[in-house]
């Protein structure tokens, strides 16, 4: 008998307002493996991971997670069980050291013997392991996004998680730090951490991810390896648009027809009141009317 | 050649100490389409905030028509003929369509044309005016916003990201709308995530990554580039 | 029936006056973001002002009414929108309350100042002019506040949905950004509906200036009622605004008619607003954890151990040294400055480390002193149990409030506040009114301190020892909690900490501190009654607080000292005692968006001091007592690099 995975989202429904942010959206993700969740802006990867980790409630549907069912769990609860995430838009305690960031969700997971205890330990390790032992006296306010991430990720691994919900862990790191980064995901991964990653760098993605879940417009429209996610047409539509032709693979990426549309690039003479007014503005707010004629 | 309506020179801008944009370049010619593509994050939508004078760059200049606008206020753009659409559903949605187009008419245009305009080309937004905006379906909300865009009759319009969450039939639509509008000789600066989609009416394309603009060219080639940074390399 | 009938028309009057008064509010919130606590305050002053035109200056009725509500109100509100608030509605909740209590406070300053405390009168509309209604009769005053809350409605409601300026209104409360993108101006709406806010705060004032009479707190208090009003409305709502202001009316002039008032149930009448108020920002619905960017905010330098050290000595020896020197008056003054100094103390653990903003601190220095005088037992363990129980009042007060952030807890907290102060403190049981409590000198051992001056040194002590306290729960892992919630809650909550009820922890200790404080207060003048807490001195208590710095121990030291020498300089220049009023909120709006206050300039001082003029005349910088001076990284340049 298959045991279940770490982490089933089941028919999540998240509506605000008239607005359905997450349509019936069911995927999973396992222990040790690293999972994508991927999909065009607005798609509703964010939502999932609030409804995951217990910051928004779903409309409907139910979050299962080590075998429970966690749906009415708070937050901290969620957290203490072992779920971890990072932000989209950062949380870094913004007054406080990079290193301070990482005691204080050392502290945290201590409890309340850890709150007499002065913390002690590897708060340097976690920072050495990420990579950013270096800005471990900085405030995390002043610290490049690139880093604030990396700090996010070692405030989570100071819980030791079971699952890590990563949103969008690379941007703001360049193209030899993603590398590293991507080492040390299978890294956790290996040491039988679940891996949960919203992230758009599809290099990243395509190479250390075991499993794929798309979602457009709030559903999972495609889920499996990233040779097969790459190859899906529907997959292709979601993130390039849309286009009559069908089925299509990567070599037929070609301008559609419609392009057959576009005006003359060069305009007649000044054609609008509009316009005049843009060029008065010389005056307006310089008194040098030159240069646009 | 004449001006560019839109030049940007060496922009760099930033939230506290994090720099988002680290010298964008970029130009847009008078009465021309370009599509600015790029992966989330690459900073597009700053660049659109500092375009449309809403966000002080740190350094770097912004020319309207060939004059540096880098410290008049949003409002004194969107009065002059800058019509900015931003990312999201730019409308009010606790107004109604009529209240949201009433409110267009700031941009110089009087308010019974606006309308005149408006439920011409939209006769859907006509069968709602009483209808609170943020009821609408996201489509309707999006043809409302572009409402101002072919009202106002602008000098530059910039797109941010106008297909967002929507549908591809109404996404198709949509572009109808700026394909139209661009053929009126409206300049346009159309950011988008869909590179096909955007290319249908593009002149020219850019692409943005990192807080730099890193390919600019035609849309052909920039598509087949694009695929790579979109969907990952050739691995 | 009858009666039931003059019970509803009162009811619609007054309910009338506080829908006037509420809808000015609800404007100047939708649009601007700032929610005015000085908006009963603003009314006050009009109403004075209309008093100044229309009596002592003898205009005609008519005529001031319009000077006042189209110019001098106008004017206010477009002053206020033009340098006061701009930009208030981005900053954080606490800034803006901090700058509108400020206005309040100005206000009051501005009142007293300008019109000396006399007897003043102002007629109701037509006095004298009656209209019966079945067999009740109503005034021509109550027809003609009627009427104008009716005009109000509906002024406001075309205003809204049939102009521009009035769509923009509203469109800014939907998106200011996206209204200059269109090319409105959030600036000239904003000021626009600061300037009708101020103009029917005017109005409510003058409508109901003949049934309260002209007071400065009266007026200005009786705001909480457009306060309660507006929360049911969720202060956008203008229809359910004015459904809550009548029911607000009808319900305050049923109460005393049918319910049996004795006691008790005759204090809770006077506080029924304030239990409206509380219960609705109770039962808001829940607001979600904010998730946004990376903020941090720079905190005063934390002094080293040794620092701190030299400091408290010489704050001890000096406080010592007065003790001996100066007269029994006097020394009550330093007695009172080192009570409020511990209640500041709550404040900086509360506010300056949390970030949460409590109007209720004096209350609980008040249950402390009542606690500790009813006890009548003068020792440590009575002490202790005054502590305690203000904690746990602290807690119970958290409690409700749990999910409430900002603006609702800072209301919900002077709802409170209010309602210690007029049904608690003011009990028979309690206080009494106008009553006095006695209370014993602090004793230990056996030994009880009688004397003035050593009962100021062990106030002083205890000072000093919750200073310490404070610091090292800073320096230690509740300080790092502290600072991380307040820079991420919902951060916190993701790494496993309930936030929630690490607040209510936070709330109790806060609320002990300031209950030793109030308790060793009501040691040091040993009797003690309701008039020592009441709450709109919390008010001035959060400005001192902000002023002095309420994210450092020096400036809690100092706003204590600050609040103490404030009635004590304005007794001693009465002709000028609203200028300081003025002059406190001044230094407040100013400050209000520097969290370190004037202790954190004094560092910055002390640090360039240290910086260029060294070593050669350190021995001669000036020194404040207990500040808790410079930086770490300034001690260790002398060399004392002890400082973990």
């Amino acid at each position: 008998m298959r045991t279940e995975p770490l982490l089933v989202v089941d028919d999540v429904v998240v509506r605000f307002g008239g607005v359905t942010a997450v349509d019936h959206a069911s995927f999973v993700a396992r222990s040790g493996r690293v999972t994508g969740l991927i999909g065009p802006n607005g798609a509703g990867k964010t939502t999932c991971f609030n409804v995951i980790s217990g910051l928004q409630k779903p409309t409907s549907g139910r979050v299962r997670f080590g075998g429970r069912t966690i749906s009415h769990t708070p937050v901290h609860r969620r957290a203490r069980r072992g779920i971890g995430r990072t932000f989209q838009r950062l949380e870094a305690f913004g007054s406080l050291t990079v290193g301070d960031n990482v005691r204080v969700a050392r502290d945290i997971r201590a409890g309340l013997l850890g709150a007499v205890r002065p913390s002690r330990g590897d708060v340097g390790g976690l920072l050495e392991r990420v990579g950013i032992a270096a800005y471990a006296d900085e405030r995390a306010d002043s610290v490049p996004t690139g880093v604030a991430r990396l700090l996010e990720l070692a405030r989570c691994l100071a819980g030791d998680p079971k699952l890590l919900l990563l949103d969008e862990p690379s941007s703001g790191q360049d193209e030899t730090e993603t590398e590293a980064f991507g080492v040390l995901l299978r890294d956790l991964a290996a040491e039988g951490r679940g891996i949960l990653m919203v992230e758009h760098d599809m290099d990243l993605v395509m190479s250390v991810c075991d499993e794929l879940h798309v979602l457009d417009f709030g559903e999972v429209i495609a889920t499996g390896t990233p040779a097969e996610i790459r190859s899906d047409p529907a997959v292709q539509r979601a993130y390039l648009g849309y286009s009559d032709a069908g089925s299509e693979t990567r070599t037929d990426l070609q301008p559609v027809e419609t392009t057959a549309v576009i005006p003359a690039v060069t305009p007649s003479t000044p054609r609008n009141s509009a316009e005049g007014a843009l060029r008065a503005m010389s005056t307006d707010f310089h008194g040098d009317p030159g240069g646009t004629s | 050649m004449s001006v560019p309506i839109l030049e940007v020179c060496d922009v760099h801008a930033a939230y506290g100490r994090i720099e988002v944009l680290r010298g964008v370049d970029l130009s847009v010619p008078k009465g021309a389409v370009l599509a600015l593509l790029g992966p989330n994050g690459a900073g597009k939508s700053t660049l659109t905030r500092v375009i449309s004078g809403q966000k002080k760059p740190t350094s770097g200049d912004v020319h309207l028509g060939g004059v540096d606008v880098r410290d008049v206020r949003p409002e004194e753009l969107a009065r002059v003929g800058l019509c900015t659409v931003p990312e999201g559903r730019s409308v009010f949605a606790n107004l109604t369509v009529e209240e949201n187009l009433l409110l267009m008419s700031y941009a110089g245009v009087p308010a019974p044309a606006v309308l005149d305009t408006a439920f011409s080309y939209f006769p859907r937004l006509h069968e709602r005016r009483h209808q609170l905006a943020g009821t609408m379906s996201g489509g309707e909300q999006q043809m409302l916003a572009m409402s101002r865009a072919l009202a106002s009759d602008p000098a530059l319009l910039i797109l941010d990201e106008l297909s967002m969450g929507l549908a591809p039939l109404i996404v198709d639509e949509l572009y109808e709308t700026v394909a139209r509008i661009a053929s009126s000789g409206v300049s346009i600066l159309c950011i988008e995530q869909f590179a096909r989609t955007a290319l249908r009416v593009a002149d020219y394309a850019a692409v943005m990554s990192g807080g730099r603009v890193v390919a600019t060219g035609e849309p052909a080639e920039i598509l087949r580039s694009m695929s790579d940074v979109i969907l990952g390399g050739a691995a | 029936m009858s009666s039931f009938i003059a019970y509803t028309l009162f009811g619609l009057f007054s309910g009338a006056a506080y829908a006037i008064a509420a809808s000015g509010l609800v404007l100047t919130y939708s649009t601007t973001r700032v929610f005015n606590i000085a908006h009963g305050a603003l009314g006050m002053v009009l109403s004075f002002v209309f008093w100044d035109f229309s009596v002592r200056q003898g205009m005609p009725t008519l005529l001031a009414l319009a000077l006042v509500l189209l110019v001098v109100a106008p004017a206010i509100g477009w002053f206020i929108a033009r340098f006061v608030a701009r930009d208030l509605g981005d900053a954080p909740a606490s800034v803006s309350l901090v700058v509108t209590v400020a206005l309040l406070v100005m206000c009051i300053g501005v009142a007293t100042q300008v019109w000396p405390q006399e007897s003043r009168t102002i007629l109701p509309f037509f006095a004298g002019r009656t209209f019966g209604i079945g067999s009740a009769t109503i005034t021509a005053h109550q027809v003609i506040t009627i009427l104008a809350s009716v005009v109000v409605a509906t002024g406001l409601y075309v205003l809204l949905t049939r102009t521009r300026i009035g769509t923009a209104m509203r469109a800014s409360v939907d998106n200011p950004e996206l209204l200059r993108l269109f090319g409105g101006k959030p600036e000239q709406v904003a000021a626009l509906a600061w300037m009708i806010g101020v103009s029917l705060a005017g109005l409510a004032g003058i409508l109901l200036v003949s049934t309260v009479g002209l007071d400065y707190y009266a007026l200005t208090l009786l705001v909480i009622n457009a306060y309660a009003a507006a929360m049911l409305g969720r202060l956008t709502n203008l229809p359910l605004t004015f459904l809550g202001a009548m029911g607000l009316g009808l319900l305050t002039s049923y109460f005393p008619g049918y319910v049996h008032l004795d006691g008790f149930l005759a204090q809770v009448q006077t506080v029924l607003p304030a239990l409206f108020l509380f219960a609705v920002v109770v039962a808001l619905p829940q607001a979600q954890l904010r998730i946004g960017q990376v903020k941090g905010i720079v905190s005063a330098p934390l002094p080293s151990p040794r620092r701190t050290m030299g400091w408290s000595a010489a704050l001890l020896l000096l406080v010592a040294l007065l003790a001996g020197a100066l007269s029994e008056a006097n020394l009550l003054v330093v007695g009172r400055a080192a009570a409020f100094g511990i209640v500041m103390l709550s404040m900086v653990l509360l506010t300056g480390y949390g970030g949460h903003i409590s109007l209720a601190q004096l209350a609980f220095a008040g249950v402390g002193a009542l606690t500790y005088a009813k006890l009548g037992e003068p020792t440590l363990a009575g002490l202790a149990v005054s502590v305690l129980v203000s904690a746990a009042v602290g807690a119970l007060v958290a409690l409700p409030v749990l999910r409430l952030t900002g603006l609702y807890l800072a209301l919900a907290t002077l709802a409170f506040a209010s309602i210690m102060d007029k049904v608690v403190f003011q009990a028979d049981w309690a206080f009494g009114f106008n009553g006095l409590l006695p209370a014993g000198r602090l004793s230990f051992l056996g030994h009880s301190v009688s004397s003035t001056g050593a009962y100021v040194v062990v106030m002083t002590l205890f000072l000093v020892l919750v200073a310490w306290a404070v610091l090292v729960l800073r320096r230690g892992v509740v300080g790092r909690l502290l600072i991380a919630t307040r820079d991420s809650a919902a951060a916190c909550g993701t790494l496993g900490l309930d936030v929630r009820w690490f607040r209510v922890g936070l709330f109790a200790l806060s609320a002990g501190m300031a209950g030793l404080g109030g308790a060793l207060y009501a040691g040091l003048r040993q009797n003690i009654g309701s008039g020592d807490f009441i709450y709109f001195n919390s008010l001035l208590l959060l400005l001192f607080a902000v002023v002095a710095g309420v994210t450092s121990v020096s400036g809690a030291v100092l706003g204590g000292i600050g609040l103490t020498a404030l009635p004590e300089l304005q007794s001693s220049y009465p002709s000028v005692a609203g200028m300081f009023f003025v002059a406190i909120a001044v230094f407040a709006i100013l400050l209000a968006k520097e969290p370190n206050g004037i202790a954190g300039h004094l560092f910055r001082l002390g640090r360039w001091a240290q910086d260029r003029v060294a070593p050669r005349i350190r021995a001669n910088l000036p020194r404040l007592p207990g500040a808790g001076g410079e930086d770490d990284l300034a001690s260790e340049s002398e060399g004392v690099a002890h400082a973990h």
